[in-house]
């Protein structure tokens, strides 16, 4: 169970991200975040695992503190939470499998890192996450080598390689073509329903929106305006979320 | 764009702007000395001329050579009584000389002919001073070249030395044998452009090894998010001196026992080899690679004393294999012939070995308790209460701030040999406190500092100011220090190479994207971790780049630091162009040419390859 209470994050410049954002979401659910681009979805997101500290409020994460932990604490907090993103943010003149196995570096001693030295069991657990993806045949190629799906399912082994809790991933898709986005968005479906892992996503297109999440949460300059389910969504809900002069798509 | 509309002020503006940069100019021929007239100067123009001619000439190649003498009577003032004097007769089936007139005042031109000398050969056609012909003294400066029969004709200028008796004109005529040989200056040369090439390699190799960790500190983006609370920051800034005393102290304990024990080879071979046995075992029990459990507090204080023990035997080890080398190369030494270079290196790196290894035990040591105590600090701060964080920040930034300016203090007083212990010592500490003092009750108690940036605007500042500095001024410095030679250069050459690449290279990682490091992080990954795995796999083809841009670079600026006694080929260089060597000089700017473009043209050619 996660729980954000009253979240809000303003940034050196003034800009307020997010503004007392409070949502719960129980374990196992696929939570879509919708929001127009500046909305505030990928602070929220970057909130949740600290890669950005908010500047006040609480999430608490299976009764601890996610913004109350130490460095110490907050590796082993993050190393159960998988990150996917928009542009995969895989290192590119790394190989495959070394972009995989960096999924493992919040569990490895960073001694050993030091001769990048990674566990055997680790290597093997890395090339069965690419056959999960169904990559595997990739892994000794450059990470920038591949296409951009491709990439994407690297970066979603990546995240397996955590044996993540929950997963947040932003606009995974969003890079993607529609026939792409469908796979990929299959394989945290997937990993979703499977292995009961917790997935935040944020979307930009409704229709994924609606094939896809539990539940959903909307976001317009760091608010929340719109909180439950997909189909709940109607034209008067839409342009509270996106603004009047905005018209559906797809 | 739209037009400006001509004005008179701005016809007046363009107009000043003209005359100010003519006065610019004008001023600075006045101050650079532009003066044609010097160039119109017959005797510089002669100078230039020589010079010019013996440049064209590189010393490089001399042949065998074959030489026939002969020398010819002249009479310098003809006898008083106006007769011709009588000259005695000549072997003409040997190479001869003939002056005519065979009597003349000085200062006159007579000629000289030659005959029966090798065909097509040169060398000199000079008055033999003294009426020996023997004698090896030459007058003069004329030269003469035989036809293909082996004759020649030159004029000759009679000098002031008048006589009574019969005087001498000597033709030396030397022609090639043979194929050509280097000359002893063409061995020199090459002798120091492979030194030069090699003191730019050792330079380069030392200032890229250092200059890498210098520059993640030196890069903004690795260093902002660093920040800690200030009981932290002062437990650290206190855990380096005091880690770097105990340190030392005890890695030269260790140098002792490791010294007394090394008297017989069996119980040096054996600690070389059981040593890092263990060392490698409680290492690896230390070090799990991977753990999923929190581990006991008890059980991390038994790793972290079992650490210290590995790293003390991995000293111990260090110790006994600088021995071990020292032992075997000087046994080995004398069978090693012209291999001994080899004997020499082992050597030189085992007593480089005994060298450093304090001073990195002290650094590690250092190093290691300031983290330990920063750790300290970071979990006080977490735990303790609000109040109690503030005093103990309150203590603890006094302690560490009267610590740093006391050793400040200490520094100036031996720089400037002052020897007032008010000002060096008691005045620093005293400062160092109320500043620490007035830093903790400004700042709130969980607060934390930018220390990141404050050890990234330290790091520039120095870098900054050694950069400015040229290697050649460097190297005066470390000629002093470790006399003149090579080594001088290196460690000149290696200190501006580690500022300007650490400059460079910290550029490059403050370029680098930012998705990588940020998916790293969310994995977990600690700031090394990061660094390993998101960093480095990003900047290494500019950091091979900037290398051999860097080494190009050094391989030129050795060729000039030998001008100041740093090696290397400028030394030999200053050398002969002081000494009017021009010939000797002209082969060593050739070879330095030939060097540097080669090394332009592998250096591009690897860049392309790796880049």
């Amino acid at each position: 169970m996660l729980q954000v209470k009253n979240l809000t994050k303003i940034y050196d410049g003034g800009v307020k991200a997010l503004d007392n954002v409070t949502f719960e979401v129980p374990k196992g659910q696929f939570l879509a975040v919708i929001g127009l681009s500046g909305s505030g979805k990928s602070t929220l997101l970057r909130c949740i695992n600290r890669l950005i500290d908010p500047t006040a409020g609480q999430i608490i994460w299976d009764g601890e503190d996610i913004t109350a932990a130490s460095p110490e604490e907050m590796r082993r907090i993050r190393r159960r939470i998988g990150m996917v993103f928009q542009h995969f943010n895989l290192v590119h003149r790394s190989k495959v499998i070394t972009n995989v196995l960096a999924g493992r570096l919040g569990y490895v001693n960073p001694a050993w890192s030091l001769f990048n030295r990674f566990p055997k069991e680790d290597m093997e657990k890395a090339i069965k996450q690419l056959e999960r993806v169904g990559i595997a045949d990739k892994a000794d190629q450059r990470a920038d080598e591949l296409s951009g799906g491709q990439q994407q399912r690297v970066g979603i082994a990546r995240a397996l390689m955590q044996d993540p809790n929950m997963i947040l991933a932003d606009e995974p898709v969003a890079s993607l073509d529609p026939v792409l986005a469908h796979s990929i968005m299959k394989h945290l479906e997937e990993i979703n329903k499977n292995d009961g892992v917790t997935v935040l996503c944020s979307l930009h297109f409704l229709d994924l929106v609606h094939r896809y999440a539990d539940r959903v949460i909307a976001l317009n300059e760091g608010k929340v305006v719109f909180e439950g389910l997909p189909k709940e969504i109607d034209d008067q809900k839409f342009k509270d979320i996106y603004g009047r002069d905005a018209e559906r798509v797809g | 764009m739209q037009n400006k509309k001509a004005s008179p002020w701005r016809s007046l503006q363009v107009g000043l702007t003209v005359l100010l940069v003519l006065l610019i100019f004008a001023y600075g021929f006045e101050i650079t000395d532009i003066d044609l007239e010097q160039l119109r100067s017959e005797q510089r123009q002669q100078s230039l001329q020589r010079v010019t001619r013996a440049l064209a000439r590189p010393d490089i190649f001399e042949f065998e050579k074959e030489e026939q003498k002969a020398t010819a009577p002249v009479y310098v003032t003809c006898p008083a009584d106006g007769t011709t004097p009588m000259l005695p007769s000549l072997d003409t089936s040997v190479p001869y000389a003939i002056v005519t007139p065979t009597c003349a005042e000085p200062g006159e031109t007579v000629t000289v002919e030659g005959f029966n000398f090798f065909p097509n050969a040169n060398g000199p056609v000079r008055f033999v001073p003294g009426n020996d012909p023997t004698n090896v003294v030459e007058l003069g400066n004329d030269t003469a070249q035989t036809d293909a029969d082996g004759h020649f004709v030159t004029t000759s200028i009679l000098p002031k030395r008048p006589s009574e008796d019969v005087q001498f004109i000597r033709a030396t005529m030397r022609r090639n044998l043979g194929v050509p040989r280097f000359t002893e200056t063409a061995k020199i040369t090459w002798e120091k452009i492979v030194e030069t090439v090699f003191l730019a390699l050792l330079a380069t190799t030392l200032g890229t090894l250092l200059a890498i960790p210098l520059s993640f500190i030196a890069a903004r983006n690795l260093m902002r998010p660093v920040r800690s609370p200030l009981a932290s920051m002062a437990f650290s800034l206190l855990g380096w001196p005091i880690g770097i005393a105990i340190g030392y102290l005890v890695v030269s304990q260790i140098g002792e026992i490791s010294a007394s024990l090394t008297n017989s080879i069996a119980v040096n071979l054996a600690s070389v080899i059981i040593a890092p046995l263990i060392s490698w075992f409680v290492f690896r029990w230390a070090m799990p690679p991977e753990e999923l459990a929190v581990p006991s507090p008890a059980l991390r204080v038994a790793r972290l004393f079992a650490l210290l023990l590995a790293v003390l035997v991995g000293l111990f080890w260090l110790f006994q294999l600088a021995q071990l080398i020292t032992n075997i190369t000087l046994a080995i030494r004398p069978a090693l012939g012209r291999a001994g270079f080899l004997a020499t290196f082992l050597f030189q790196v085992s007593d480089i070995l005994r060298v450093i290894t304090p001073a990195l035990g002290a650094l590690a040591s250092g190093g290691v308790l300031s983290s330990f105590l920063a750790r300290i600090g970071q979990r006080v701060t977490e735990k303790g209460s609000k109040a109690s964080v503030k005093i103990i920040n309150i203590v603890l930034s006094v302690a560490a701030g009267s610590t740093l300016f006391g050793l400040l203090g200490q520094l100036i007083a031996w720089l400037y040999q002052i020897d007032r212990p008010f000002y060096t010592t008691w005045g620093p500490i005293l400062t160092g406190a109320v500043l620490g003092l007035i830093l903790a009750i400004f700042t709130r108690a969980k607060e934390t500092l930018p220390v990141g940036l404050v050890i990234y605007t330290i790091t520039r500042t120095l870098l900054n100011t050694l950069r400015s500095v040229e290697a050649v001024i460097m190297a005066i410095v470390f000629v002093i220090a470790v006399g003149i030679g090579p080594f001088a250069g290196v460690l000149a050459l290696g200190l501006h190479t580690i500022v300007s690449l650490a400059k460079l290279y910290s550029e490059q990682v403050e370029s680098i994207m930012a998705g990588p490091l940020e998916a790293i992080q969310a994995t977990g990954a600690n700031r090394l971790q990061t660094i390993i795995y998101a960093v480095i796999p990003q900047i290494v083809p500019p950091y091979i780049s900037y290398t051999m841009y860097r080494w190009d670079i050094n391989v030129r600026m050795s060729t000039i630091i030998g001008i100041v006694g740093g090696g290397g080929i400028g030394f030999v260089l200053i050398q002969n162009i002081n000494l009017l060597n021009y010939r000797a000089a002209s082969a060593q700017m050739i070879a330095i040419a030939i060097v540097v473009s080669m090394m332009d043209y592998v250096s591009s050619v690897m860049r392309e390859k790796y880049v």
